[in-house]
């Protein structure tokens, strides 16, 4: 029960990740790849935070009759992860929307059909 | 001028003149003018340092260092002295030759042709003059890259296709096999410097030894050790001054002499005669001999027949190396100069029937001895030569090869020496008897040339380098004593 | 005052050039110009800190004057510091080549856009060779990697588009599983400082935790480099990308994954991960397959980019066996290949680039006779594939020497044999290009062009003489190499 209930939140970010995962492999619509990019980073963002939390601790912030504190670092890491998953996210999404311009799909075999077949005749 | 600077001069003086070539490309004249005169100033050079050397001076400089310990560098001895010799020389006549040729074929890329030319033959002195197998080695594939141009110098897809087996074959075989003996070596004894007895005693043993000396032998590719003597047949689509120069001379002879250099200066022949190291190459060397002569035999073409002589005379210098004797090692090294005079010859005079009477085949050959006299004439004195009669230079090689077969205990290869030299007698004897036996055949000749009549041969530069290098050939029998006397210091330890 | 802020110039310099690139939205030339002036000043930033450092001792700075262990620190070590001189002297010769070249292939209104993202990663990448900190190094990762995406979507074919959105998933996820391997060290240590890393990680070195962070370190480290077989996105992200994008790209950012992974294998955990993990089996056994089926899949490309991005897969091969073998020799072979893979890649991938910018293709087919009316370029060219191949006096030779003798000290004899095969198979692939180049002739109605521009051929060049001068003189290189890899052996 220790290891199901006491690390709960660890076991959140392992079906979170392996979601996020499988999502980035499996799916072929890219919107649905990049959803699945950002649980991949979320999870890892949650594992982070739990890592940083000390039994009995509070919020890292200083004030009267508080002794024990989470660890802050963490936090502070993942506040500069967040950061840079926003710009994946959002650049990805940029591409997506100019991929569409182009193959007129978001579909990733069917543009890779077309890549393959149409562009390699041309070409 | 102090005999390292000859040395270093002798492999500049073709880069000059390269430079020059490209420049005065545009002057055909001029082009081969300044051919000409490197050549001669090349082998000016050559000839200087010869005093020294026989005095017994062995002229070493470093020019640059490249890994710790591994440096460029420069050292002549007497093989390399007289691989130098020979290339430079002959390379004089080659570009009479070729003037001849290329003009009377109206051959294109005529300066590039000419500038590769000077580069090869600049790699070749490198190759003679390297003092370590690092240089040896660079000057080795420079070389390859040098005359791959000039193989492939017609560019149809035909000779594209042998081009490409060319250099495939020599690439491959020194980057796969030669470089990985030499990291080999290099790793196993901390210098790749040639040494007299050699750098490999008492650091590689047992079955290593024969396994290291395989990489060698099989990775200089340019021995044409069979099976990787492809490349030879396939250089044969270059325009003939390449085919006579460089594969019978530069290319091949570098290839061989880098045999004796890795026997004498990184094994050390004694080394490889106390473990028997080198039996296999004994048997592998005769058998190219024995078995290119019957390929020989068989090919109509005559300078495919010409090629696969070549093969089997390369592997007349590998068996005088493998034999590890003092006798075989000054054989091979002297049948290095006697068998070069020879072939050249016989490549210019296949070039000439070419260019006189556009023949390439030898069952075309009937009569064309009364046409072309003098050139047939020479072609009679060079297969002599090359099958080693007297009184031209190729007896002597011969006798010193059979010598070291017989102070190895190894009569067979004695019996070896005897049946290739009928061979080769026999595929190169019905080329003259032919030429000046049967009447000339009017179908084969035909209609163009049923008219002419009386002396037709190829242009006067052919001429005179045709019958130089024949005549080279015979005076090489009367200084062969001086050639040995040359050589053998490096057998001495 | 510049003396003692010289470990952290070279990262900022760029940093903030790159806002300033928005500024010439008009003047695609005004851009072009602070790029080329900031990478210059980045090279001669490096050149010091390579200078101070080749004494033997590291430098280290204080981001903000917080201490260590709290603050984050940069750390130029010999190892760092010719890294860094490999990523500014590429970046400076290739902003000297580019200006031409990228206002053929970039629309006129990104042109500013394009240089600012050089700039981001030129930044970024310097940043993750110069820091000390295992979470900074992350953020200096996607940094560059973020621009790094953003100009292969540049290319002119629509297929850049698609490159670059693969190249983005699969370095997202490489990225991600970094920080995964960061936290669990953190989890373990509680540090994220690579000094502090050195002296706990011993304790906890056999914990499952650390094993499994060794692991997924390997893993996203290994997709960003293009470790056979995650090296997908790489190929086409190589072949679609604007042409100085991929010579910027194919001679330094897999250069600096690889450090990364030599900084994780043998400064964090002093090379003792092998014992507890055999990752340099399995980094050897794929790198094996790549440098052999790599090579191969090169042979059977039309488009010279793809092959040689496939060839690079293979060179990287090189590198990570020559770190995988775990010896002084091997290491300095890995380290020596790096700096020498750059200089011929771009050599090559900038050959391309002239090419695409006189006949806007780079197939093969298409480059018949091609020598006749570029003779520069394609001598250009020659070489580089030379070096490639490992030709001596070029680069390669050296490598190849090194990592040959790497493997025969410890009697690997079919590694040996390995390498030797695969520069065979690229002594094919180059020459396929080459005799096409070459021997063909040029196909009637071809449209009549010349010899690429002159702003073109001197920066190549400039890297073909560097192929040819650090094959001939390698003082500076070996020499650097070597006492990098001792002091990571030793150290």
């Amino acid at each position: 029960m220790e290891t199901v209930i006491g690390l709960f939140n660890y076991w959140i970010v392992i079906v979170l990740m392996m979601a996020g995962f499988y999502i980035v492999i499996a799916q072929e619509n890219m919107i649905k790849k990049m959803v699945g990019l950002s649980i991949f980073q979320v999870a890892v963002f949650v594992f982070y935070i739990s890592m940083s939390n000390v039994f009995g601790g509070t919020a890292p912030i200083a004030a009267e009759g508080f002794t024990l504190y989470s660890n802050p670092l963490p936090h502070v890491l993942i506040l500069t992860a967040i950061v840079v998953g926003v710009a994946t996210t959002a650049l990805g999404l940029a591409l997506i929307v100019r991929i569409k311009e182009e193959f007129g799909t978001i579909e990733d075999d069917r543009i890779r059909d077309m890549e393959e077949h149409g562009e390699e005749s041309e070409a | 001028m102090t005999p390292e600077t000859l040395s270093q001069l002798a492999i500049a003086v073709p880069l000059i003149g390269s430079v020059f070539i490209l420049l005065a490309g545009k002057w055909p004249n001029l082009r081969e003018t300044v051919t000409l005169t490197t050549a001669v100033i090349m082998f000016i050079t050559v000839v200087s340092i010869t005093p020294a050397v026989l005095a017994g001076a062995r002229p070493d400089v470093v020019l640059w260092e490249i890994l710790p310990g591994l440096a460029i560098r420069l050292t002549i001895e007497p093989l390399g002295m007289l691989f130098g010799l020979v290339s430079s020389g002959l390379w004089i006549i080659n570009s009479v030759y070729s003037i001849g040729y290329m003009r009377g074929n109206r051959e294109a890329h005529q300066t590039r042709f000419y500038f590769f030319f000077a580069i090869a033959l600049a790699s070749a002195a490198g190759v003679a003059f390297s003092g370590n197998m690092l240089t040896l080695f660079i000057f080795y594939e420079i070389l390859t890259l040098s005359t791959y141009p000039l193989v492939a110098h017609h560019g149809d897809p035909a000779t594209m296709r042998s081009a490409r087996t060319y250099v495939g074959i020599l690439l491959s075989t020194s980057i796969g096999l030669l470089l990985f003996g030499m990291i080999w070596t290099w790793q196993a004894t901390g210098t790749l410097d040639f040494k007299q007895g050699g750098i490999l005693e008492g650091k590689v043993e047992g079955v290593m030894v024969a396994v290291l000396l395989a990489l060698y032998m099989f990775g200089i590719g340019k021995a044409a050790l069979m099976p990787v003597h492809r490349w030879l047949p396939a250089a044969m689509v270059a325009p003939t001054p390449v085919s006579a120069l460089l594969h019978a001379v530069a290319v091949v002879k570098a290839g061989v002499f880098t045999v004796l250099k890795v026997v004498v200066y990184i094994f050390g022949y004694e080394f490889l005669a106390e473990t028997s190291a080198s039996d296999w190459l004994m048997i592998a060397a005769a058998g190219t001999l024995l078995f290119s002569s019957i390929v020989a035999m068989r090919k109509d073409n005559l300078k495919a027949r010409l090629a696969y002589s070549t093969v089997s005379q390369l592997s007349y210098i590998v068996l005088g190396a493998a034999l590890a004797t003092a006798a075989g090692i000054v054989g091979g090294g002297m049948h290095l100069a006697m068998h070069a005079m020879g072939k050249i010859t016989l490549f210019f005079c296949a070039g000439a029937i070419y260019t006189a009477a556009h023949k390439t085949e030898i069952s075309q050959l009937n009569g064309i001895g009364r046409t072309m006299p003098i050139t047939m004439g020479a072609f009679a004195v060079a297969s002599l030569s090359i099958i080693g009669i007297p009184p031209l230079g190729g007896t002597w090689s011969k006798f010193h090869l059979m010598m070291g077969a017989a102070e190895a205990d190894q009569i067979i290869y004695v019996a070896v020496f005897m049946l290739s030299s009928l061979l080769s007698a026999a595929y190169l004897i019905p080329v003259v008897t032919r030429a000046f036996l049967r009447p000339p055949d009017a179908k084969s000749m035909g209609a163009a040339a049923t008219a002419e009549s009386g002396i037709r041969e190829a242009p006067l530069p052919c001429l005179i380098a045709i019958c130089a290098t024949a005549a080279g050939a015979f005076a090489l029998f009367f200084y062969a004593g001086d050639i040995a006397r040359l050589l053998e210091p490096i057998t001495a330890n | 005052m510049i003396a003692a802020n010289l470990p952290i110039l070279h990262v900022i310099i760029p940093l903030i050039g790159a806002p300033l690139g928005l500024m010439f939205r008009r003047s695609p030339a005004g851009a072009w110009l602070l790029a080329l002036i900031i990478s210059w000043v980045t090279l001669a930033d490096s050149l010091a800190l390579l200078l101070i450092v080749s004494g033997g001792e590291a430098v280290s700075y204080e981001i903000g004057n917080w201490a260590a262990p709290w603050g984050i620190e940069y750390r130029v070590d010999m190892l760092a510091a010719y890294v860094i001189v490999i990523v500014s002297g590429i970046g400076a010769v290739t902003m000297l080549y580019a200006r031409q070249s990228v206002e053929a292939e970039i629309p006129r209104d990104r042109i500013y856009l394009f240089y600012t993202m050089y700039l981001l990663t030129l930044s970024g990448l310097l940043g993750i060779a110069t820091t000390g900190d295992t979470f900074n190094l992350f953020v200096f990762l996607e940094i560059s990697s973020l621009s790094t995406y953003v100009m292969v979507s540049l290319g002119a074919e629509r297929r850049a588009l698609t490159a670059a959105f693969r190249y983005l998933v699969l370095g997202t996820v490489g990225a991600t599983f970094y920080v995964i391997g960061v936290g669990l060290m953190y989890q373990m240590t509680g540090t994220l400082n690579m000094a502090d890393l050195v002296d706990r990680l011993p304790e906890v070195a056999e914990t499952r935790t650390i094993l499994a962070a060794v692991a997924f370190l390997t893993v996203g480290i290994g997709l960003k480099l293009g470790l056979f077989p995650v090296h997908v996105w790489l190929p086409n992200a190589y072949t679609y990308a604007p042409s100085v994008v991929t010579a910027f790209l194919a001679a330094t950012a897999t250069k600096v994954a690889v450090y990364v992974l030599v900084r994780i294998y043998y400064t964090l955990f002093k090379g003792g991960v092998f014992e507890t993990l055999p990752v340099d089996e399995i980094l050897l056994a794929l790198s094996i397959v790549a440098i052999i089926a790599m090579s191969a899949v090169a042979i059977f490309q039309t488009n010279v980019k793809r092959l040689l991005a496939y060839s690079s897969v293979a060179q990287i091969g090189y590198m990570l066996i020559g770190i995988s073998l775990v010896t002084i020799t091997g290491l300095t072979a890995g380290i020596l290949h790096l700096f020498n893979h750059a200089l011929m890649k771009g050599a090559l991938f900038l050959a391309l680039g002239c090419v695409f910018f006189r006949i806007r293709s780079v197939n093969v087919d298409d480059m018949a006779g091609l020598a006749k009316v570029m003779p520069w370029t394609m001598a250009a060219f020659v070489t580089g594939g030379l070096s490639l191949i490992g030709i001596p006096l070029t680069v390669g030779f050296v490598s190849k020497w090194y990592l040959i003798l790497a493997s025969l000290e410890k009697e690997w004899w079919l590694l040996a044999a390995a390498i030797l095969f695969s520069s065979l198979l690229a002594v094919i692939y180059m020459w396929r290009v080459i005799e096409v180049a070459y021997f063909r002739e040029r196909p009637a109605g071809a449209a009549a062009i010349g010899e690429a521009p002159l702003a073109m051929l001197v920066p190549m060049w400039m890297l073909v003489g560097a192929n040819v001068y650090f094959g001939i003189d390698t003082d500076l290189t070996v020499g650097t190499a070597r006492a990098a890899a001792e002091l990571l052996m030793g150290g």
